[in-house]
Order: C-alpha cells, then structure tokens, then sequence
C-alpha cells in the first residue's frame, strides 16, 4: 500500500550561501495493508520529514514514493489532492484552521471534501466528538482557542472522520490522558483491521507496543 | 478529466518592460489556483491579462476549447457574466454604490436577460442570505455597508448567474484580520459547493494556504515555482520563494 | 432681417447639422455627435431643438412649437417668433397644419402624419448617464447592447417606491435594439413614438448630440413582466375643454388646496372647447 524506493532528501538554502542539508538517503519502505509501521529516531533524525514526504508536502530529491497507486514524488498536484482527499489522512501535531469556523464543521471538512451529504458527516463528526470527549457546548466554537489537548483530538477526528487506506500519525497520542489516550489506540486498532497502512511517529512506548507491527530507525537513512 | 481552463504563453509588454511573460498552466474544474508574489511582479497584470481586461501580446487563453483573446468583446463581455467572474480587491471598483444591494446583485441576471421583478429579488435575496448579509438590508446602498459586507455583497453579485470560472484580486486585501477569516471561510464554502474554479492573485500566504489547492510564484514578471501550495510554502524550491516564505513574520 | 441667413445658421452649419441628422436617421436612436453653435439663448432653453429646426426649416413650412404641450409659454413664444424674424416661415398652433414641431418635453395629443418633422429638445440624450458615468462606457454598452444596467434603473425604482416611479424620461428601446431617452416626456407620450408616420428627430446642445427615429420605428418601453408599462395621467378630466384621454396639468388655484386639471396640450384643449 505504501512502497518507498531508494528515497533521499536535502534541503537547499539558497539564501543562506546555497548551503545544503542532507536530510536521509536511501530510504526504502514498504507497508501492507493492516499494518502499522513506527518510524524511530532522535529529534532532527528525519521521522516527521519522512511524514510530510509521504503526505506530498515535502519533495523527495530522489527515489519514488508510490501510495495507494500514486507516486508523490511525480504526481501533479491535483493527482496529489486526490490522494489526500480519497485515499489517505493525516492527523499532524499542529491544527491548522480557518478561524471562527465551528469545530464540527472543522471535524467534518474531510467528507464535504469527498462531496458527501453535508447533514451526514456533520453527524458523524458529532459521534466522533462525542467519542473523544470534547464536550459538546464546544462543537459550535472555532478550535483555536482550545487547548492543547482539545485541539490534539479535533485533530484526530478529523483524521479518522474517513476510511481510508493510508493513515500517517505523528504523535496521536501525546498530550492525551489516559482515557482519551485508550480511545485513540482502539480507533487506530480499529483502522487497522479494516486493513488501513499506518506509518506513525510514538514516543509513547506503550502506543508504540500496542499498535506498531514493526518499527523502522531513521538512523539506518542517515545521510 | 479535461481542463476547464488552459493558459499558453500569455505575454504582457510595456514597451521593453516586462509586464509578465511565458506564463502557461492547466486549471481544471473544482480546482483554486493562488498566484503570490511581492508588488510589481506582474501578477495583477497576468490576471487582467486572462480576464481579458486588457490585451496581451501573446498567448492563448482557451476556455472550453475557445481561445477567449480572439472573442468580439461582445461575446466576451457575455462570458464575463455567464462563465465567468472577476472579484476586485477593492469593492467599489466591483460594485454600483448607488444602486442597492438587491440592485447590485440582480444585474447580472437582468444583463443577461431576466425580466421578473419578483424572480430576481426573490434570487438577489437568497444571495445575500448566502453570503450572510440580513435580507432585509436589500434596499441599502453598498455605502452603507461595512468593509467586509461590502466584499460579500461584491461576492454575491459576482456568483449569481452560477460562473464556473472566478478571478479574484486580492479579495481580503484591504479587510480587517478577523473579516478577513470571516470571508475566506465564505469563499471555501462557496468554491466547494458550487464546484467552482478560481484564480486567486495575493500577497498573502496564509490566504493561499486556506483557499488554494496549488500555487504559483511569480517574480520580475516570470512564473519562478509552481506546485502544490502547501509543498511550495512549507519545502520552497526557488530561492526567491525560499526568501517569501521566510519574510512572512510568525504569529 | 436680412442681416441673418435663412434661419440664422450659416449654410455650412446646417449642411454639418444634416449630415448629423441623416446619419442618425440610418441609425434609429444612436447619438451622433454634431458640432453645436452658440445660439442667441442660453443652454437648456432648446439651443440643441434650435439648431436641428434650423438646419430642417424650408421657406414654404409651417412651424409650431410647443412648450410643455403649451404654445403660449415663453420658451415657445420666444423660439417661434426667433424662426418668424430670421426665416420668415408661417406659424401656426394646430398640430395638423404644422410640417415642423420643435417641442420641450411634450408629444401633441393630435395624431401625427407622414411628412411631419418632431424635433425634440434633448438635456441629456444618454439614457445610462445617472449609472454609468463614463461616456467612453456608455458607448460600449450601447455598441454592446449590454443594457443590464437600464434594468437596474427600473428595478431600483420598484424596490424603492413599490412601482416603476419614473414618470418621465423614461427609456425605450428601438427596433429591438437601441436603448434611448426620449427626451423628458411623461411617459403617457411613450406609446406615441411607437410606429409613428412623423419623423423624430432629437437635439441636445449642451451635449453636442442628434438622434432620430425614422418614420415607422418600433419603440417600446422598458418594463418587467410583473410590473409592466403603462402610460399614467392624472385620473381626471379637463376642467376646460372635458378630456378624458389628454394629459394633464395639475394648476393650484389657491392656498387652500384648490386646484384643477387642464390639458397640457393647449391646442387640443381649445380646439375641443371651441367645437
């Protein structure tokens, strides 16, 4: 479901004296369908840049990154957003929203996207809401002056609202307590037995236990 | 899946200076195209260009298999309120001030042939309700509307004979930060649900990372970098790009 | 007299003048820029109506003019007895008998026949001029027929007062085409100006335009289907003369709110009260 060949990447600063950055090299990975893929590393080791590379945020200097059909790597940009849109979700550490739109809607953008029935997927993210525990006198109120907690799980809904292929976690479960942190792992248990390829970022090592089949250094790619 | 829209080489002169030049790109239905670039690196003039609002030198701009720069300016005025439709930054230069709200928004339904007093306000209405402007503010001129009101009411008249194709100029440029969110949501919402197709010249990145799917750089009149928009923003290419992406001061 | 040429205008000038006036012929209701002359009055007491009068009038017509449907005004009074010293034409105040009518803002209720000449004083010919104001747009427009804006006028007027307001000057559109005011008539006048025998022709001095519906033009008023046209009067009688189907003036008789209606056509009126 996800096959990397022979991936690298650097980084170019062409205002900073052309410096170059190698990042990794030689990256190459392949996750089936039901299976869940942690990636390992000291900070700066390349896990969330390998993240974006997936998700078609970064470019890849070289190498090819076929997901579900579609190599990020050459794809056109629409080729891209249809791969985010029909086939692969994100849950980042960061909620990046429009303000003042109500984190229902928020929750629920993924399926308008798809063009589902609007009244559907608004009730669908309630349940998914519901489920993560963000109480519902917040539904109606724009997610950026939650919490870091609350936003973490409106993050997650919206990751989840979807079943898709391809999942890519970074951090799902950090800054969660305990209660919250469970409904997580079972929504990712969830996603897996329906056959979703997961590739995921935990410095929760009991997460990292429960749902990773195997886990992947960055160390190995080391530039 | 064929492109609603395909750009060719549009060239724009002024004298020796270099309007804008060699700008080609494939825009297809659904899809918002967002070109940024600092003041004067043409992308105001290649939009103007592809509207049609003035000639260029060169190139092809190919709607549904026409290539608009040789319509009669008839035929093109009638795309400008059919297919087609131009936000400007600025909304008196987008709206008739004196003429009323409900006025604004019919005329475009009335250039293009209703004659139903009660159709039109009945649509006029429904408009500014869309675009969350109270219906009873039908009657008041734009004057007496706020900034931001004033760009959703240009917004209403703009989109109400159902275009498939919108430019727009800086559409929150000279709005307040909290109006501006307001209209982008706005905006979202319509492109998604009406299936709408747009080009969106600004200044500001987040404006394109909300609204754009793909991006486009421009510098000194020249397409430097195009792409995915949150690829171009967050893994740049171009050194220009690399400079614009790190000048935007962080919240 | 003699001092003048016939009809005060020099023989080139009326040449220009018809130049103007036969292209606009050809082109019912599109305005053609003329150079218009000082004339021994100033703007907007007819300087532009003077003119095309000038340029039309023959030894052997027979002038009549009219203010506000009215022979007897000053406007009226001073323009007829202009043409009577420096043409010497014959003048009359029956509609029937005239060739030429120089009118402001009124079409004779009598019925108009072929070899008639209307000349219309004109303030402003562009009908879109409160709209649009520039003229390099108005010609687009028109060049265009892109007349969505004319619509607008009228649906502003609904919105405003419940009905179509505009009581006077009140646009029409030519042949299916053109859209053009029809000078300051009330709108009672509109329906006249529909396939008329006579000839139309219209002059604004200020402006510097001629514009012309030939005889037998179609000519319709602007409307919306649920609110269309209609020619309104004053729902009275002549007090003098007892028309029914003339146009009005309302006249104050006092200060306690007395008042009556006469025609504001006086020829009509006399003419019915002297049968």
């Amino acid at each position: 479901m996800i096959e990397l060949r022979n991936v690298s990447k650097t980084f170019i600063l062409h205002n900073h004296g052309a410096a170059v950055i190698p990042v990794m090299s030689n990256v190459s990975l392949s996750v089936r369908p039901g299976e869940c893929v942690g990636l390992l590393g000291a900070s700066g080791a390349g896990k969330s840049t390998l993240m974006r590379m997936l998700w078609g945020n970064y470019l890849a200097a070289t190498g090819s990154i076929i997901i579900a059909g579609t190599d990020v790597t050459r794809a056109d940009p629409r080729e891209i957003l249809a791969l985010r849109r029909e086939r692969m979700a994100y849950v980042s550490q960061f909620l990046r929203v429009v303000p003042r739109v109500p984190t229902v809607e928020v929750v629920a953008e993924p399926l308008f996207a798809t063009g589902a029935d609007e009244n559907a997927a608004l009730d669908m993210a309630r349940s998914l809401l519901d489920r993560l525990r963000i109480p519902e006198r917040l539904w109606a109120l724009s997610p950026t002056t939650f919490s870091g907690g609350e936003q973490q799980r409106v993050n997650i809904a919206r990751g989840f609202i979807r079943q898709v292929p391809v999942m890519l976690l970074d951090e799902p479960t950090a800054s969660l307590d305990a209660a919250n942190r469970e409904t997580v792992l079972t929504l990712i248990e969830e996603a897996k037995s329906r056959g979703t390829a997961i590739v995921g970022i935990f410095h929760d090592e009991g997460a990292r236990e429960r749902v990773c089949d195997r886990m992947i250094d960055m160390a190995e790619f080391a530039a | 899946m064929t492109p609603l829209l395909q750009v060719r080489g549009i060239e724009k002169r002024y004298g020796t200076r270099i309007g804008c030049t060699d700008v080609s790109f494939d825009l297809y239905p659904g899809e918002v195209m967002g070109i940024v670039g600092e003041s004067g690196s043409g992308k105001s003039t290649m939009l103007s260009c592809l509207a049609g609002h003035q000639p260029s030198d060169a190139g092809q701009v190919i709607f549904e298999g026409q290539d608009v720069l040789t319509l009669s300016e008839a035929e093109r005025r009638r795309l400008g309120r059919t297919d087609w439709a131009f936000v400007h930054q600025n909304p008196r230069d987008g709206l008739r001030m004196n003429v009323s709200a409900g006025g604004n928004v019919g005329e475009r339904l009335m250039a293009v042939g209703a004659r139903h007093y009660g159709d039109i306000r009945h649509t006029a209405t429904g408009w500014l309700e869309r675009v969350e402007i109270s219906s009873d503010r039908i009657d008041d001129r734009p004057r007496q509307f706020s900034g931001g009101m004033q760009q959703r009411l240009q917004i209403a008249r703009n989109l109400v004979t159902g275009p498939r194709l919108v430019f727009m100029d800086e559409p929150t440029g000279g709005l307040d930060v909290s109006v501006q969110a307001r209209l982008l949501d706005l905006l979202r919402g319509l492109v998604r649900r009406m299936g709408l197709s747009a080009i969106i010249v600004t200044h500001d990145l987040a404006v394109v990372r909300l609204l754009a799917d793909r991006l486009m750089v421009m510098k000194g009149g020249h397409v430097v970098e195009t792409g995915l928009t949150d690829q171009v923003l967050d893994d740049p290419q171009h050194a220009y790009t690399q400079l614009l992406v790190s000048s935007v001061l962080q919240v | 007299m003699s001092d003048y040429n016939f009809a005060y205008l020099d023989e080139d000038t009326k040449r220009m003048i018809r130049r103007a006036l036969l292209k606009a012929v050809a082109i019912p209701s599109y305005q053609v820029p003329f150079a218009s002359r000082e004339m021994p009055m100033p703007y907007g007491w007819g300087t532009g109506g003077v003119q095309v009068t000038a340029a039309c009038l023959k030894a052997d017509d027979t002038l009549k003019v009219i203010d506000q449907g009215a022979d007897d005004t000053t406007n009226a009074v001073s323009i007829r007895s202009f043409f009577q010293r420096t043409a010497d034409v014959a003048v009359t105040e029956c509609t029937q008998e005239a060739s030429i009518i120089q009118t402001r803002h009124r079409i004779p209720e009598a019925p108009l026949h072929e070899g008639q000449i209307m000349v219309f004083q004109v303030p402003i010919p562009e009908p879109l001029r409160f709209l649009e104001p520039r003229e390099t747009e108005t010609r687009r427009m028109h060049a265009l027929a892109d007349y969505g804006l004319m619509q607008v006028k009228l649906y502003e007027d609904i919105a405003k007062h419940g009905e179509i307001a505009t009581a006077y000057a009140y646009p029409v559109k030519v042949e299916g085409r053109y859209v053009m005011d029809p000078s300051p008539i009330p709108k009672f006048d509109n329906p006249k100006l529909d396939n008329s025998p006579a000839l139309m022709l219209f002059g604004a001095g200020r402006e510097q335009r001629i514009y012309a519906l030939p005889p037998y033009t179609s000519v319709q008023s602007l409307d919306f289907e649920d609110f269309p046209f209609a020619a309104t009067k004053a729902d009275h009688s002549c007090t003098i003369c007892g028309a029914v189907d003339s146009y009005l003036d309302e006249i104050i008789t006092d200060d306690a709110g007395g008042r009556m209606f006469v025609c504001s056509d006086t020829s009509y009126c006399s003419e019915r009260a002297a049968s």
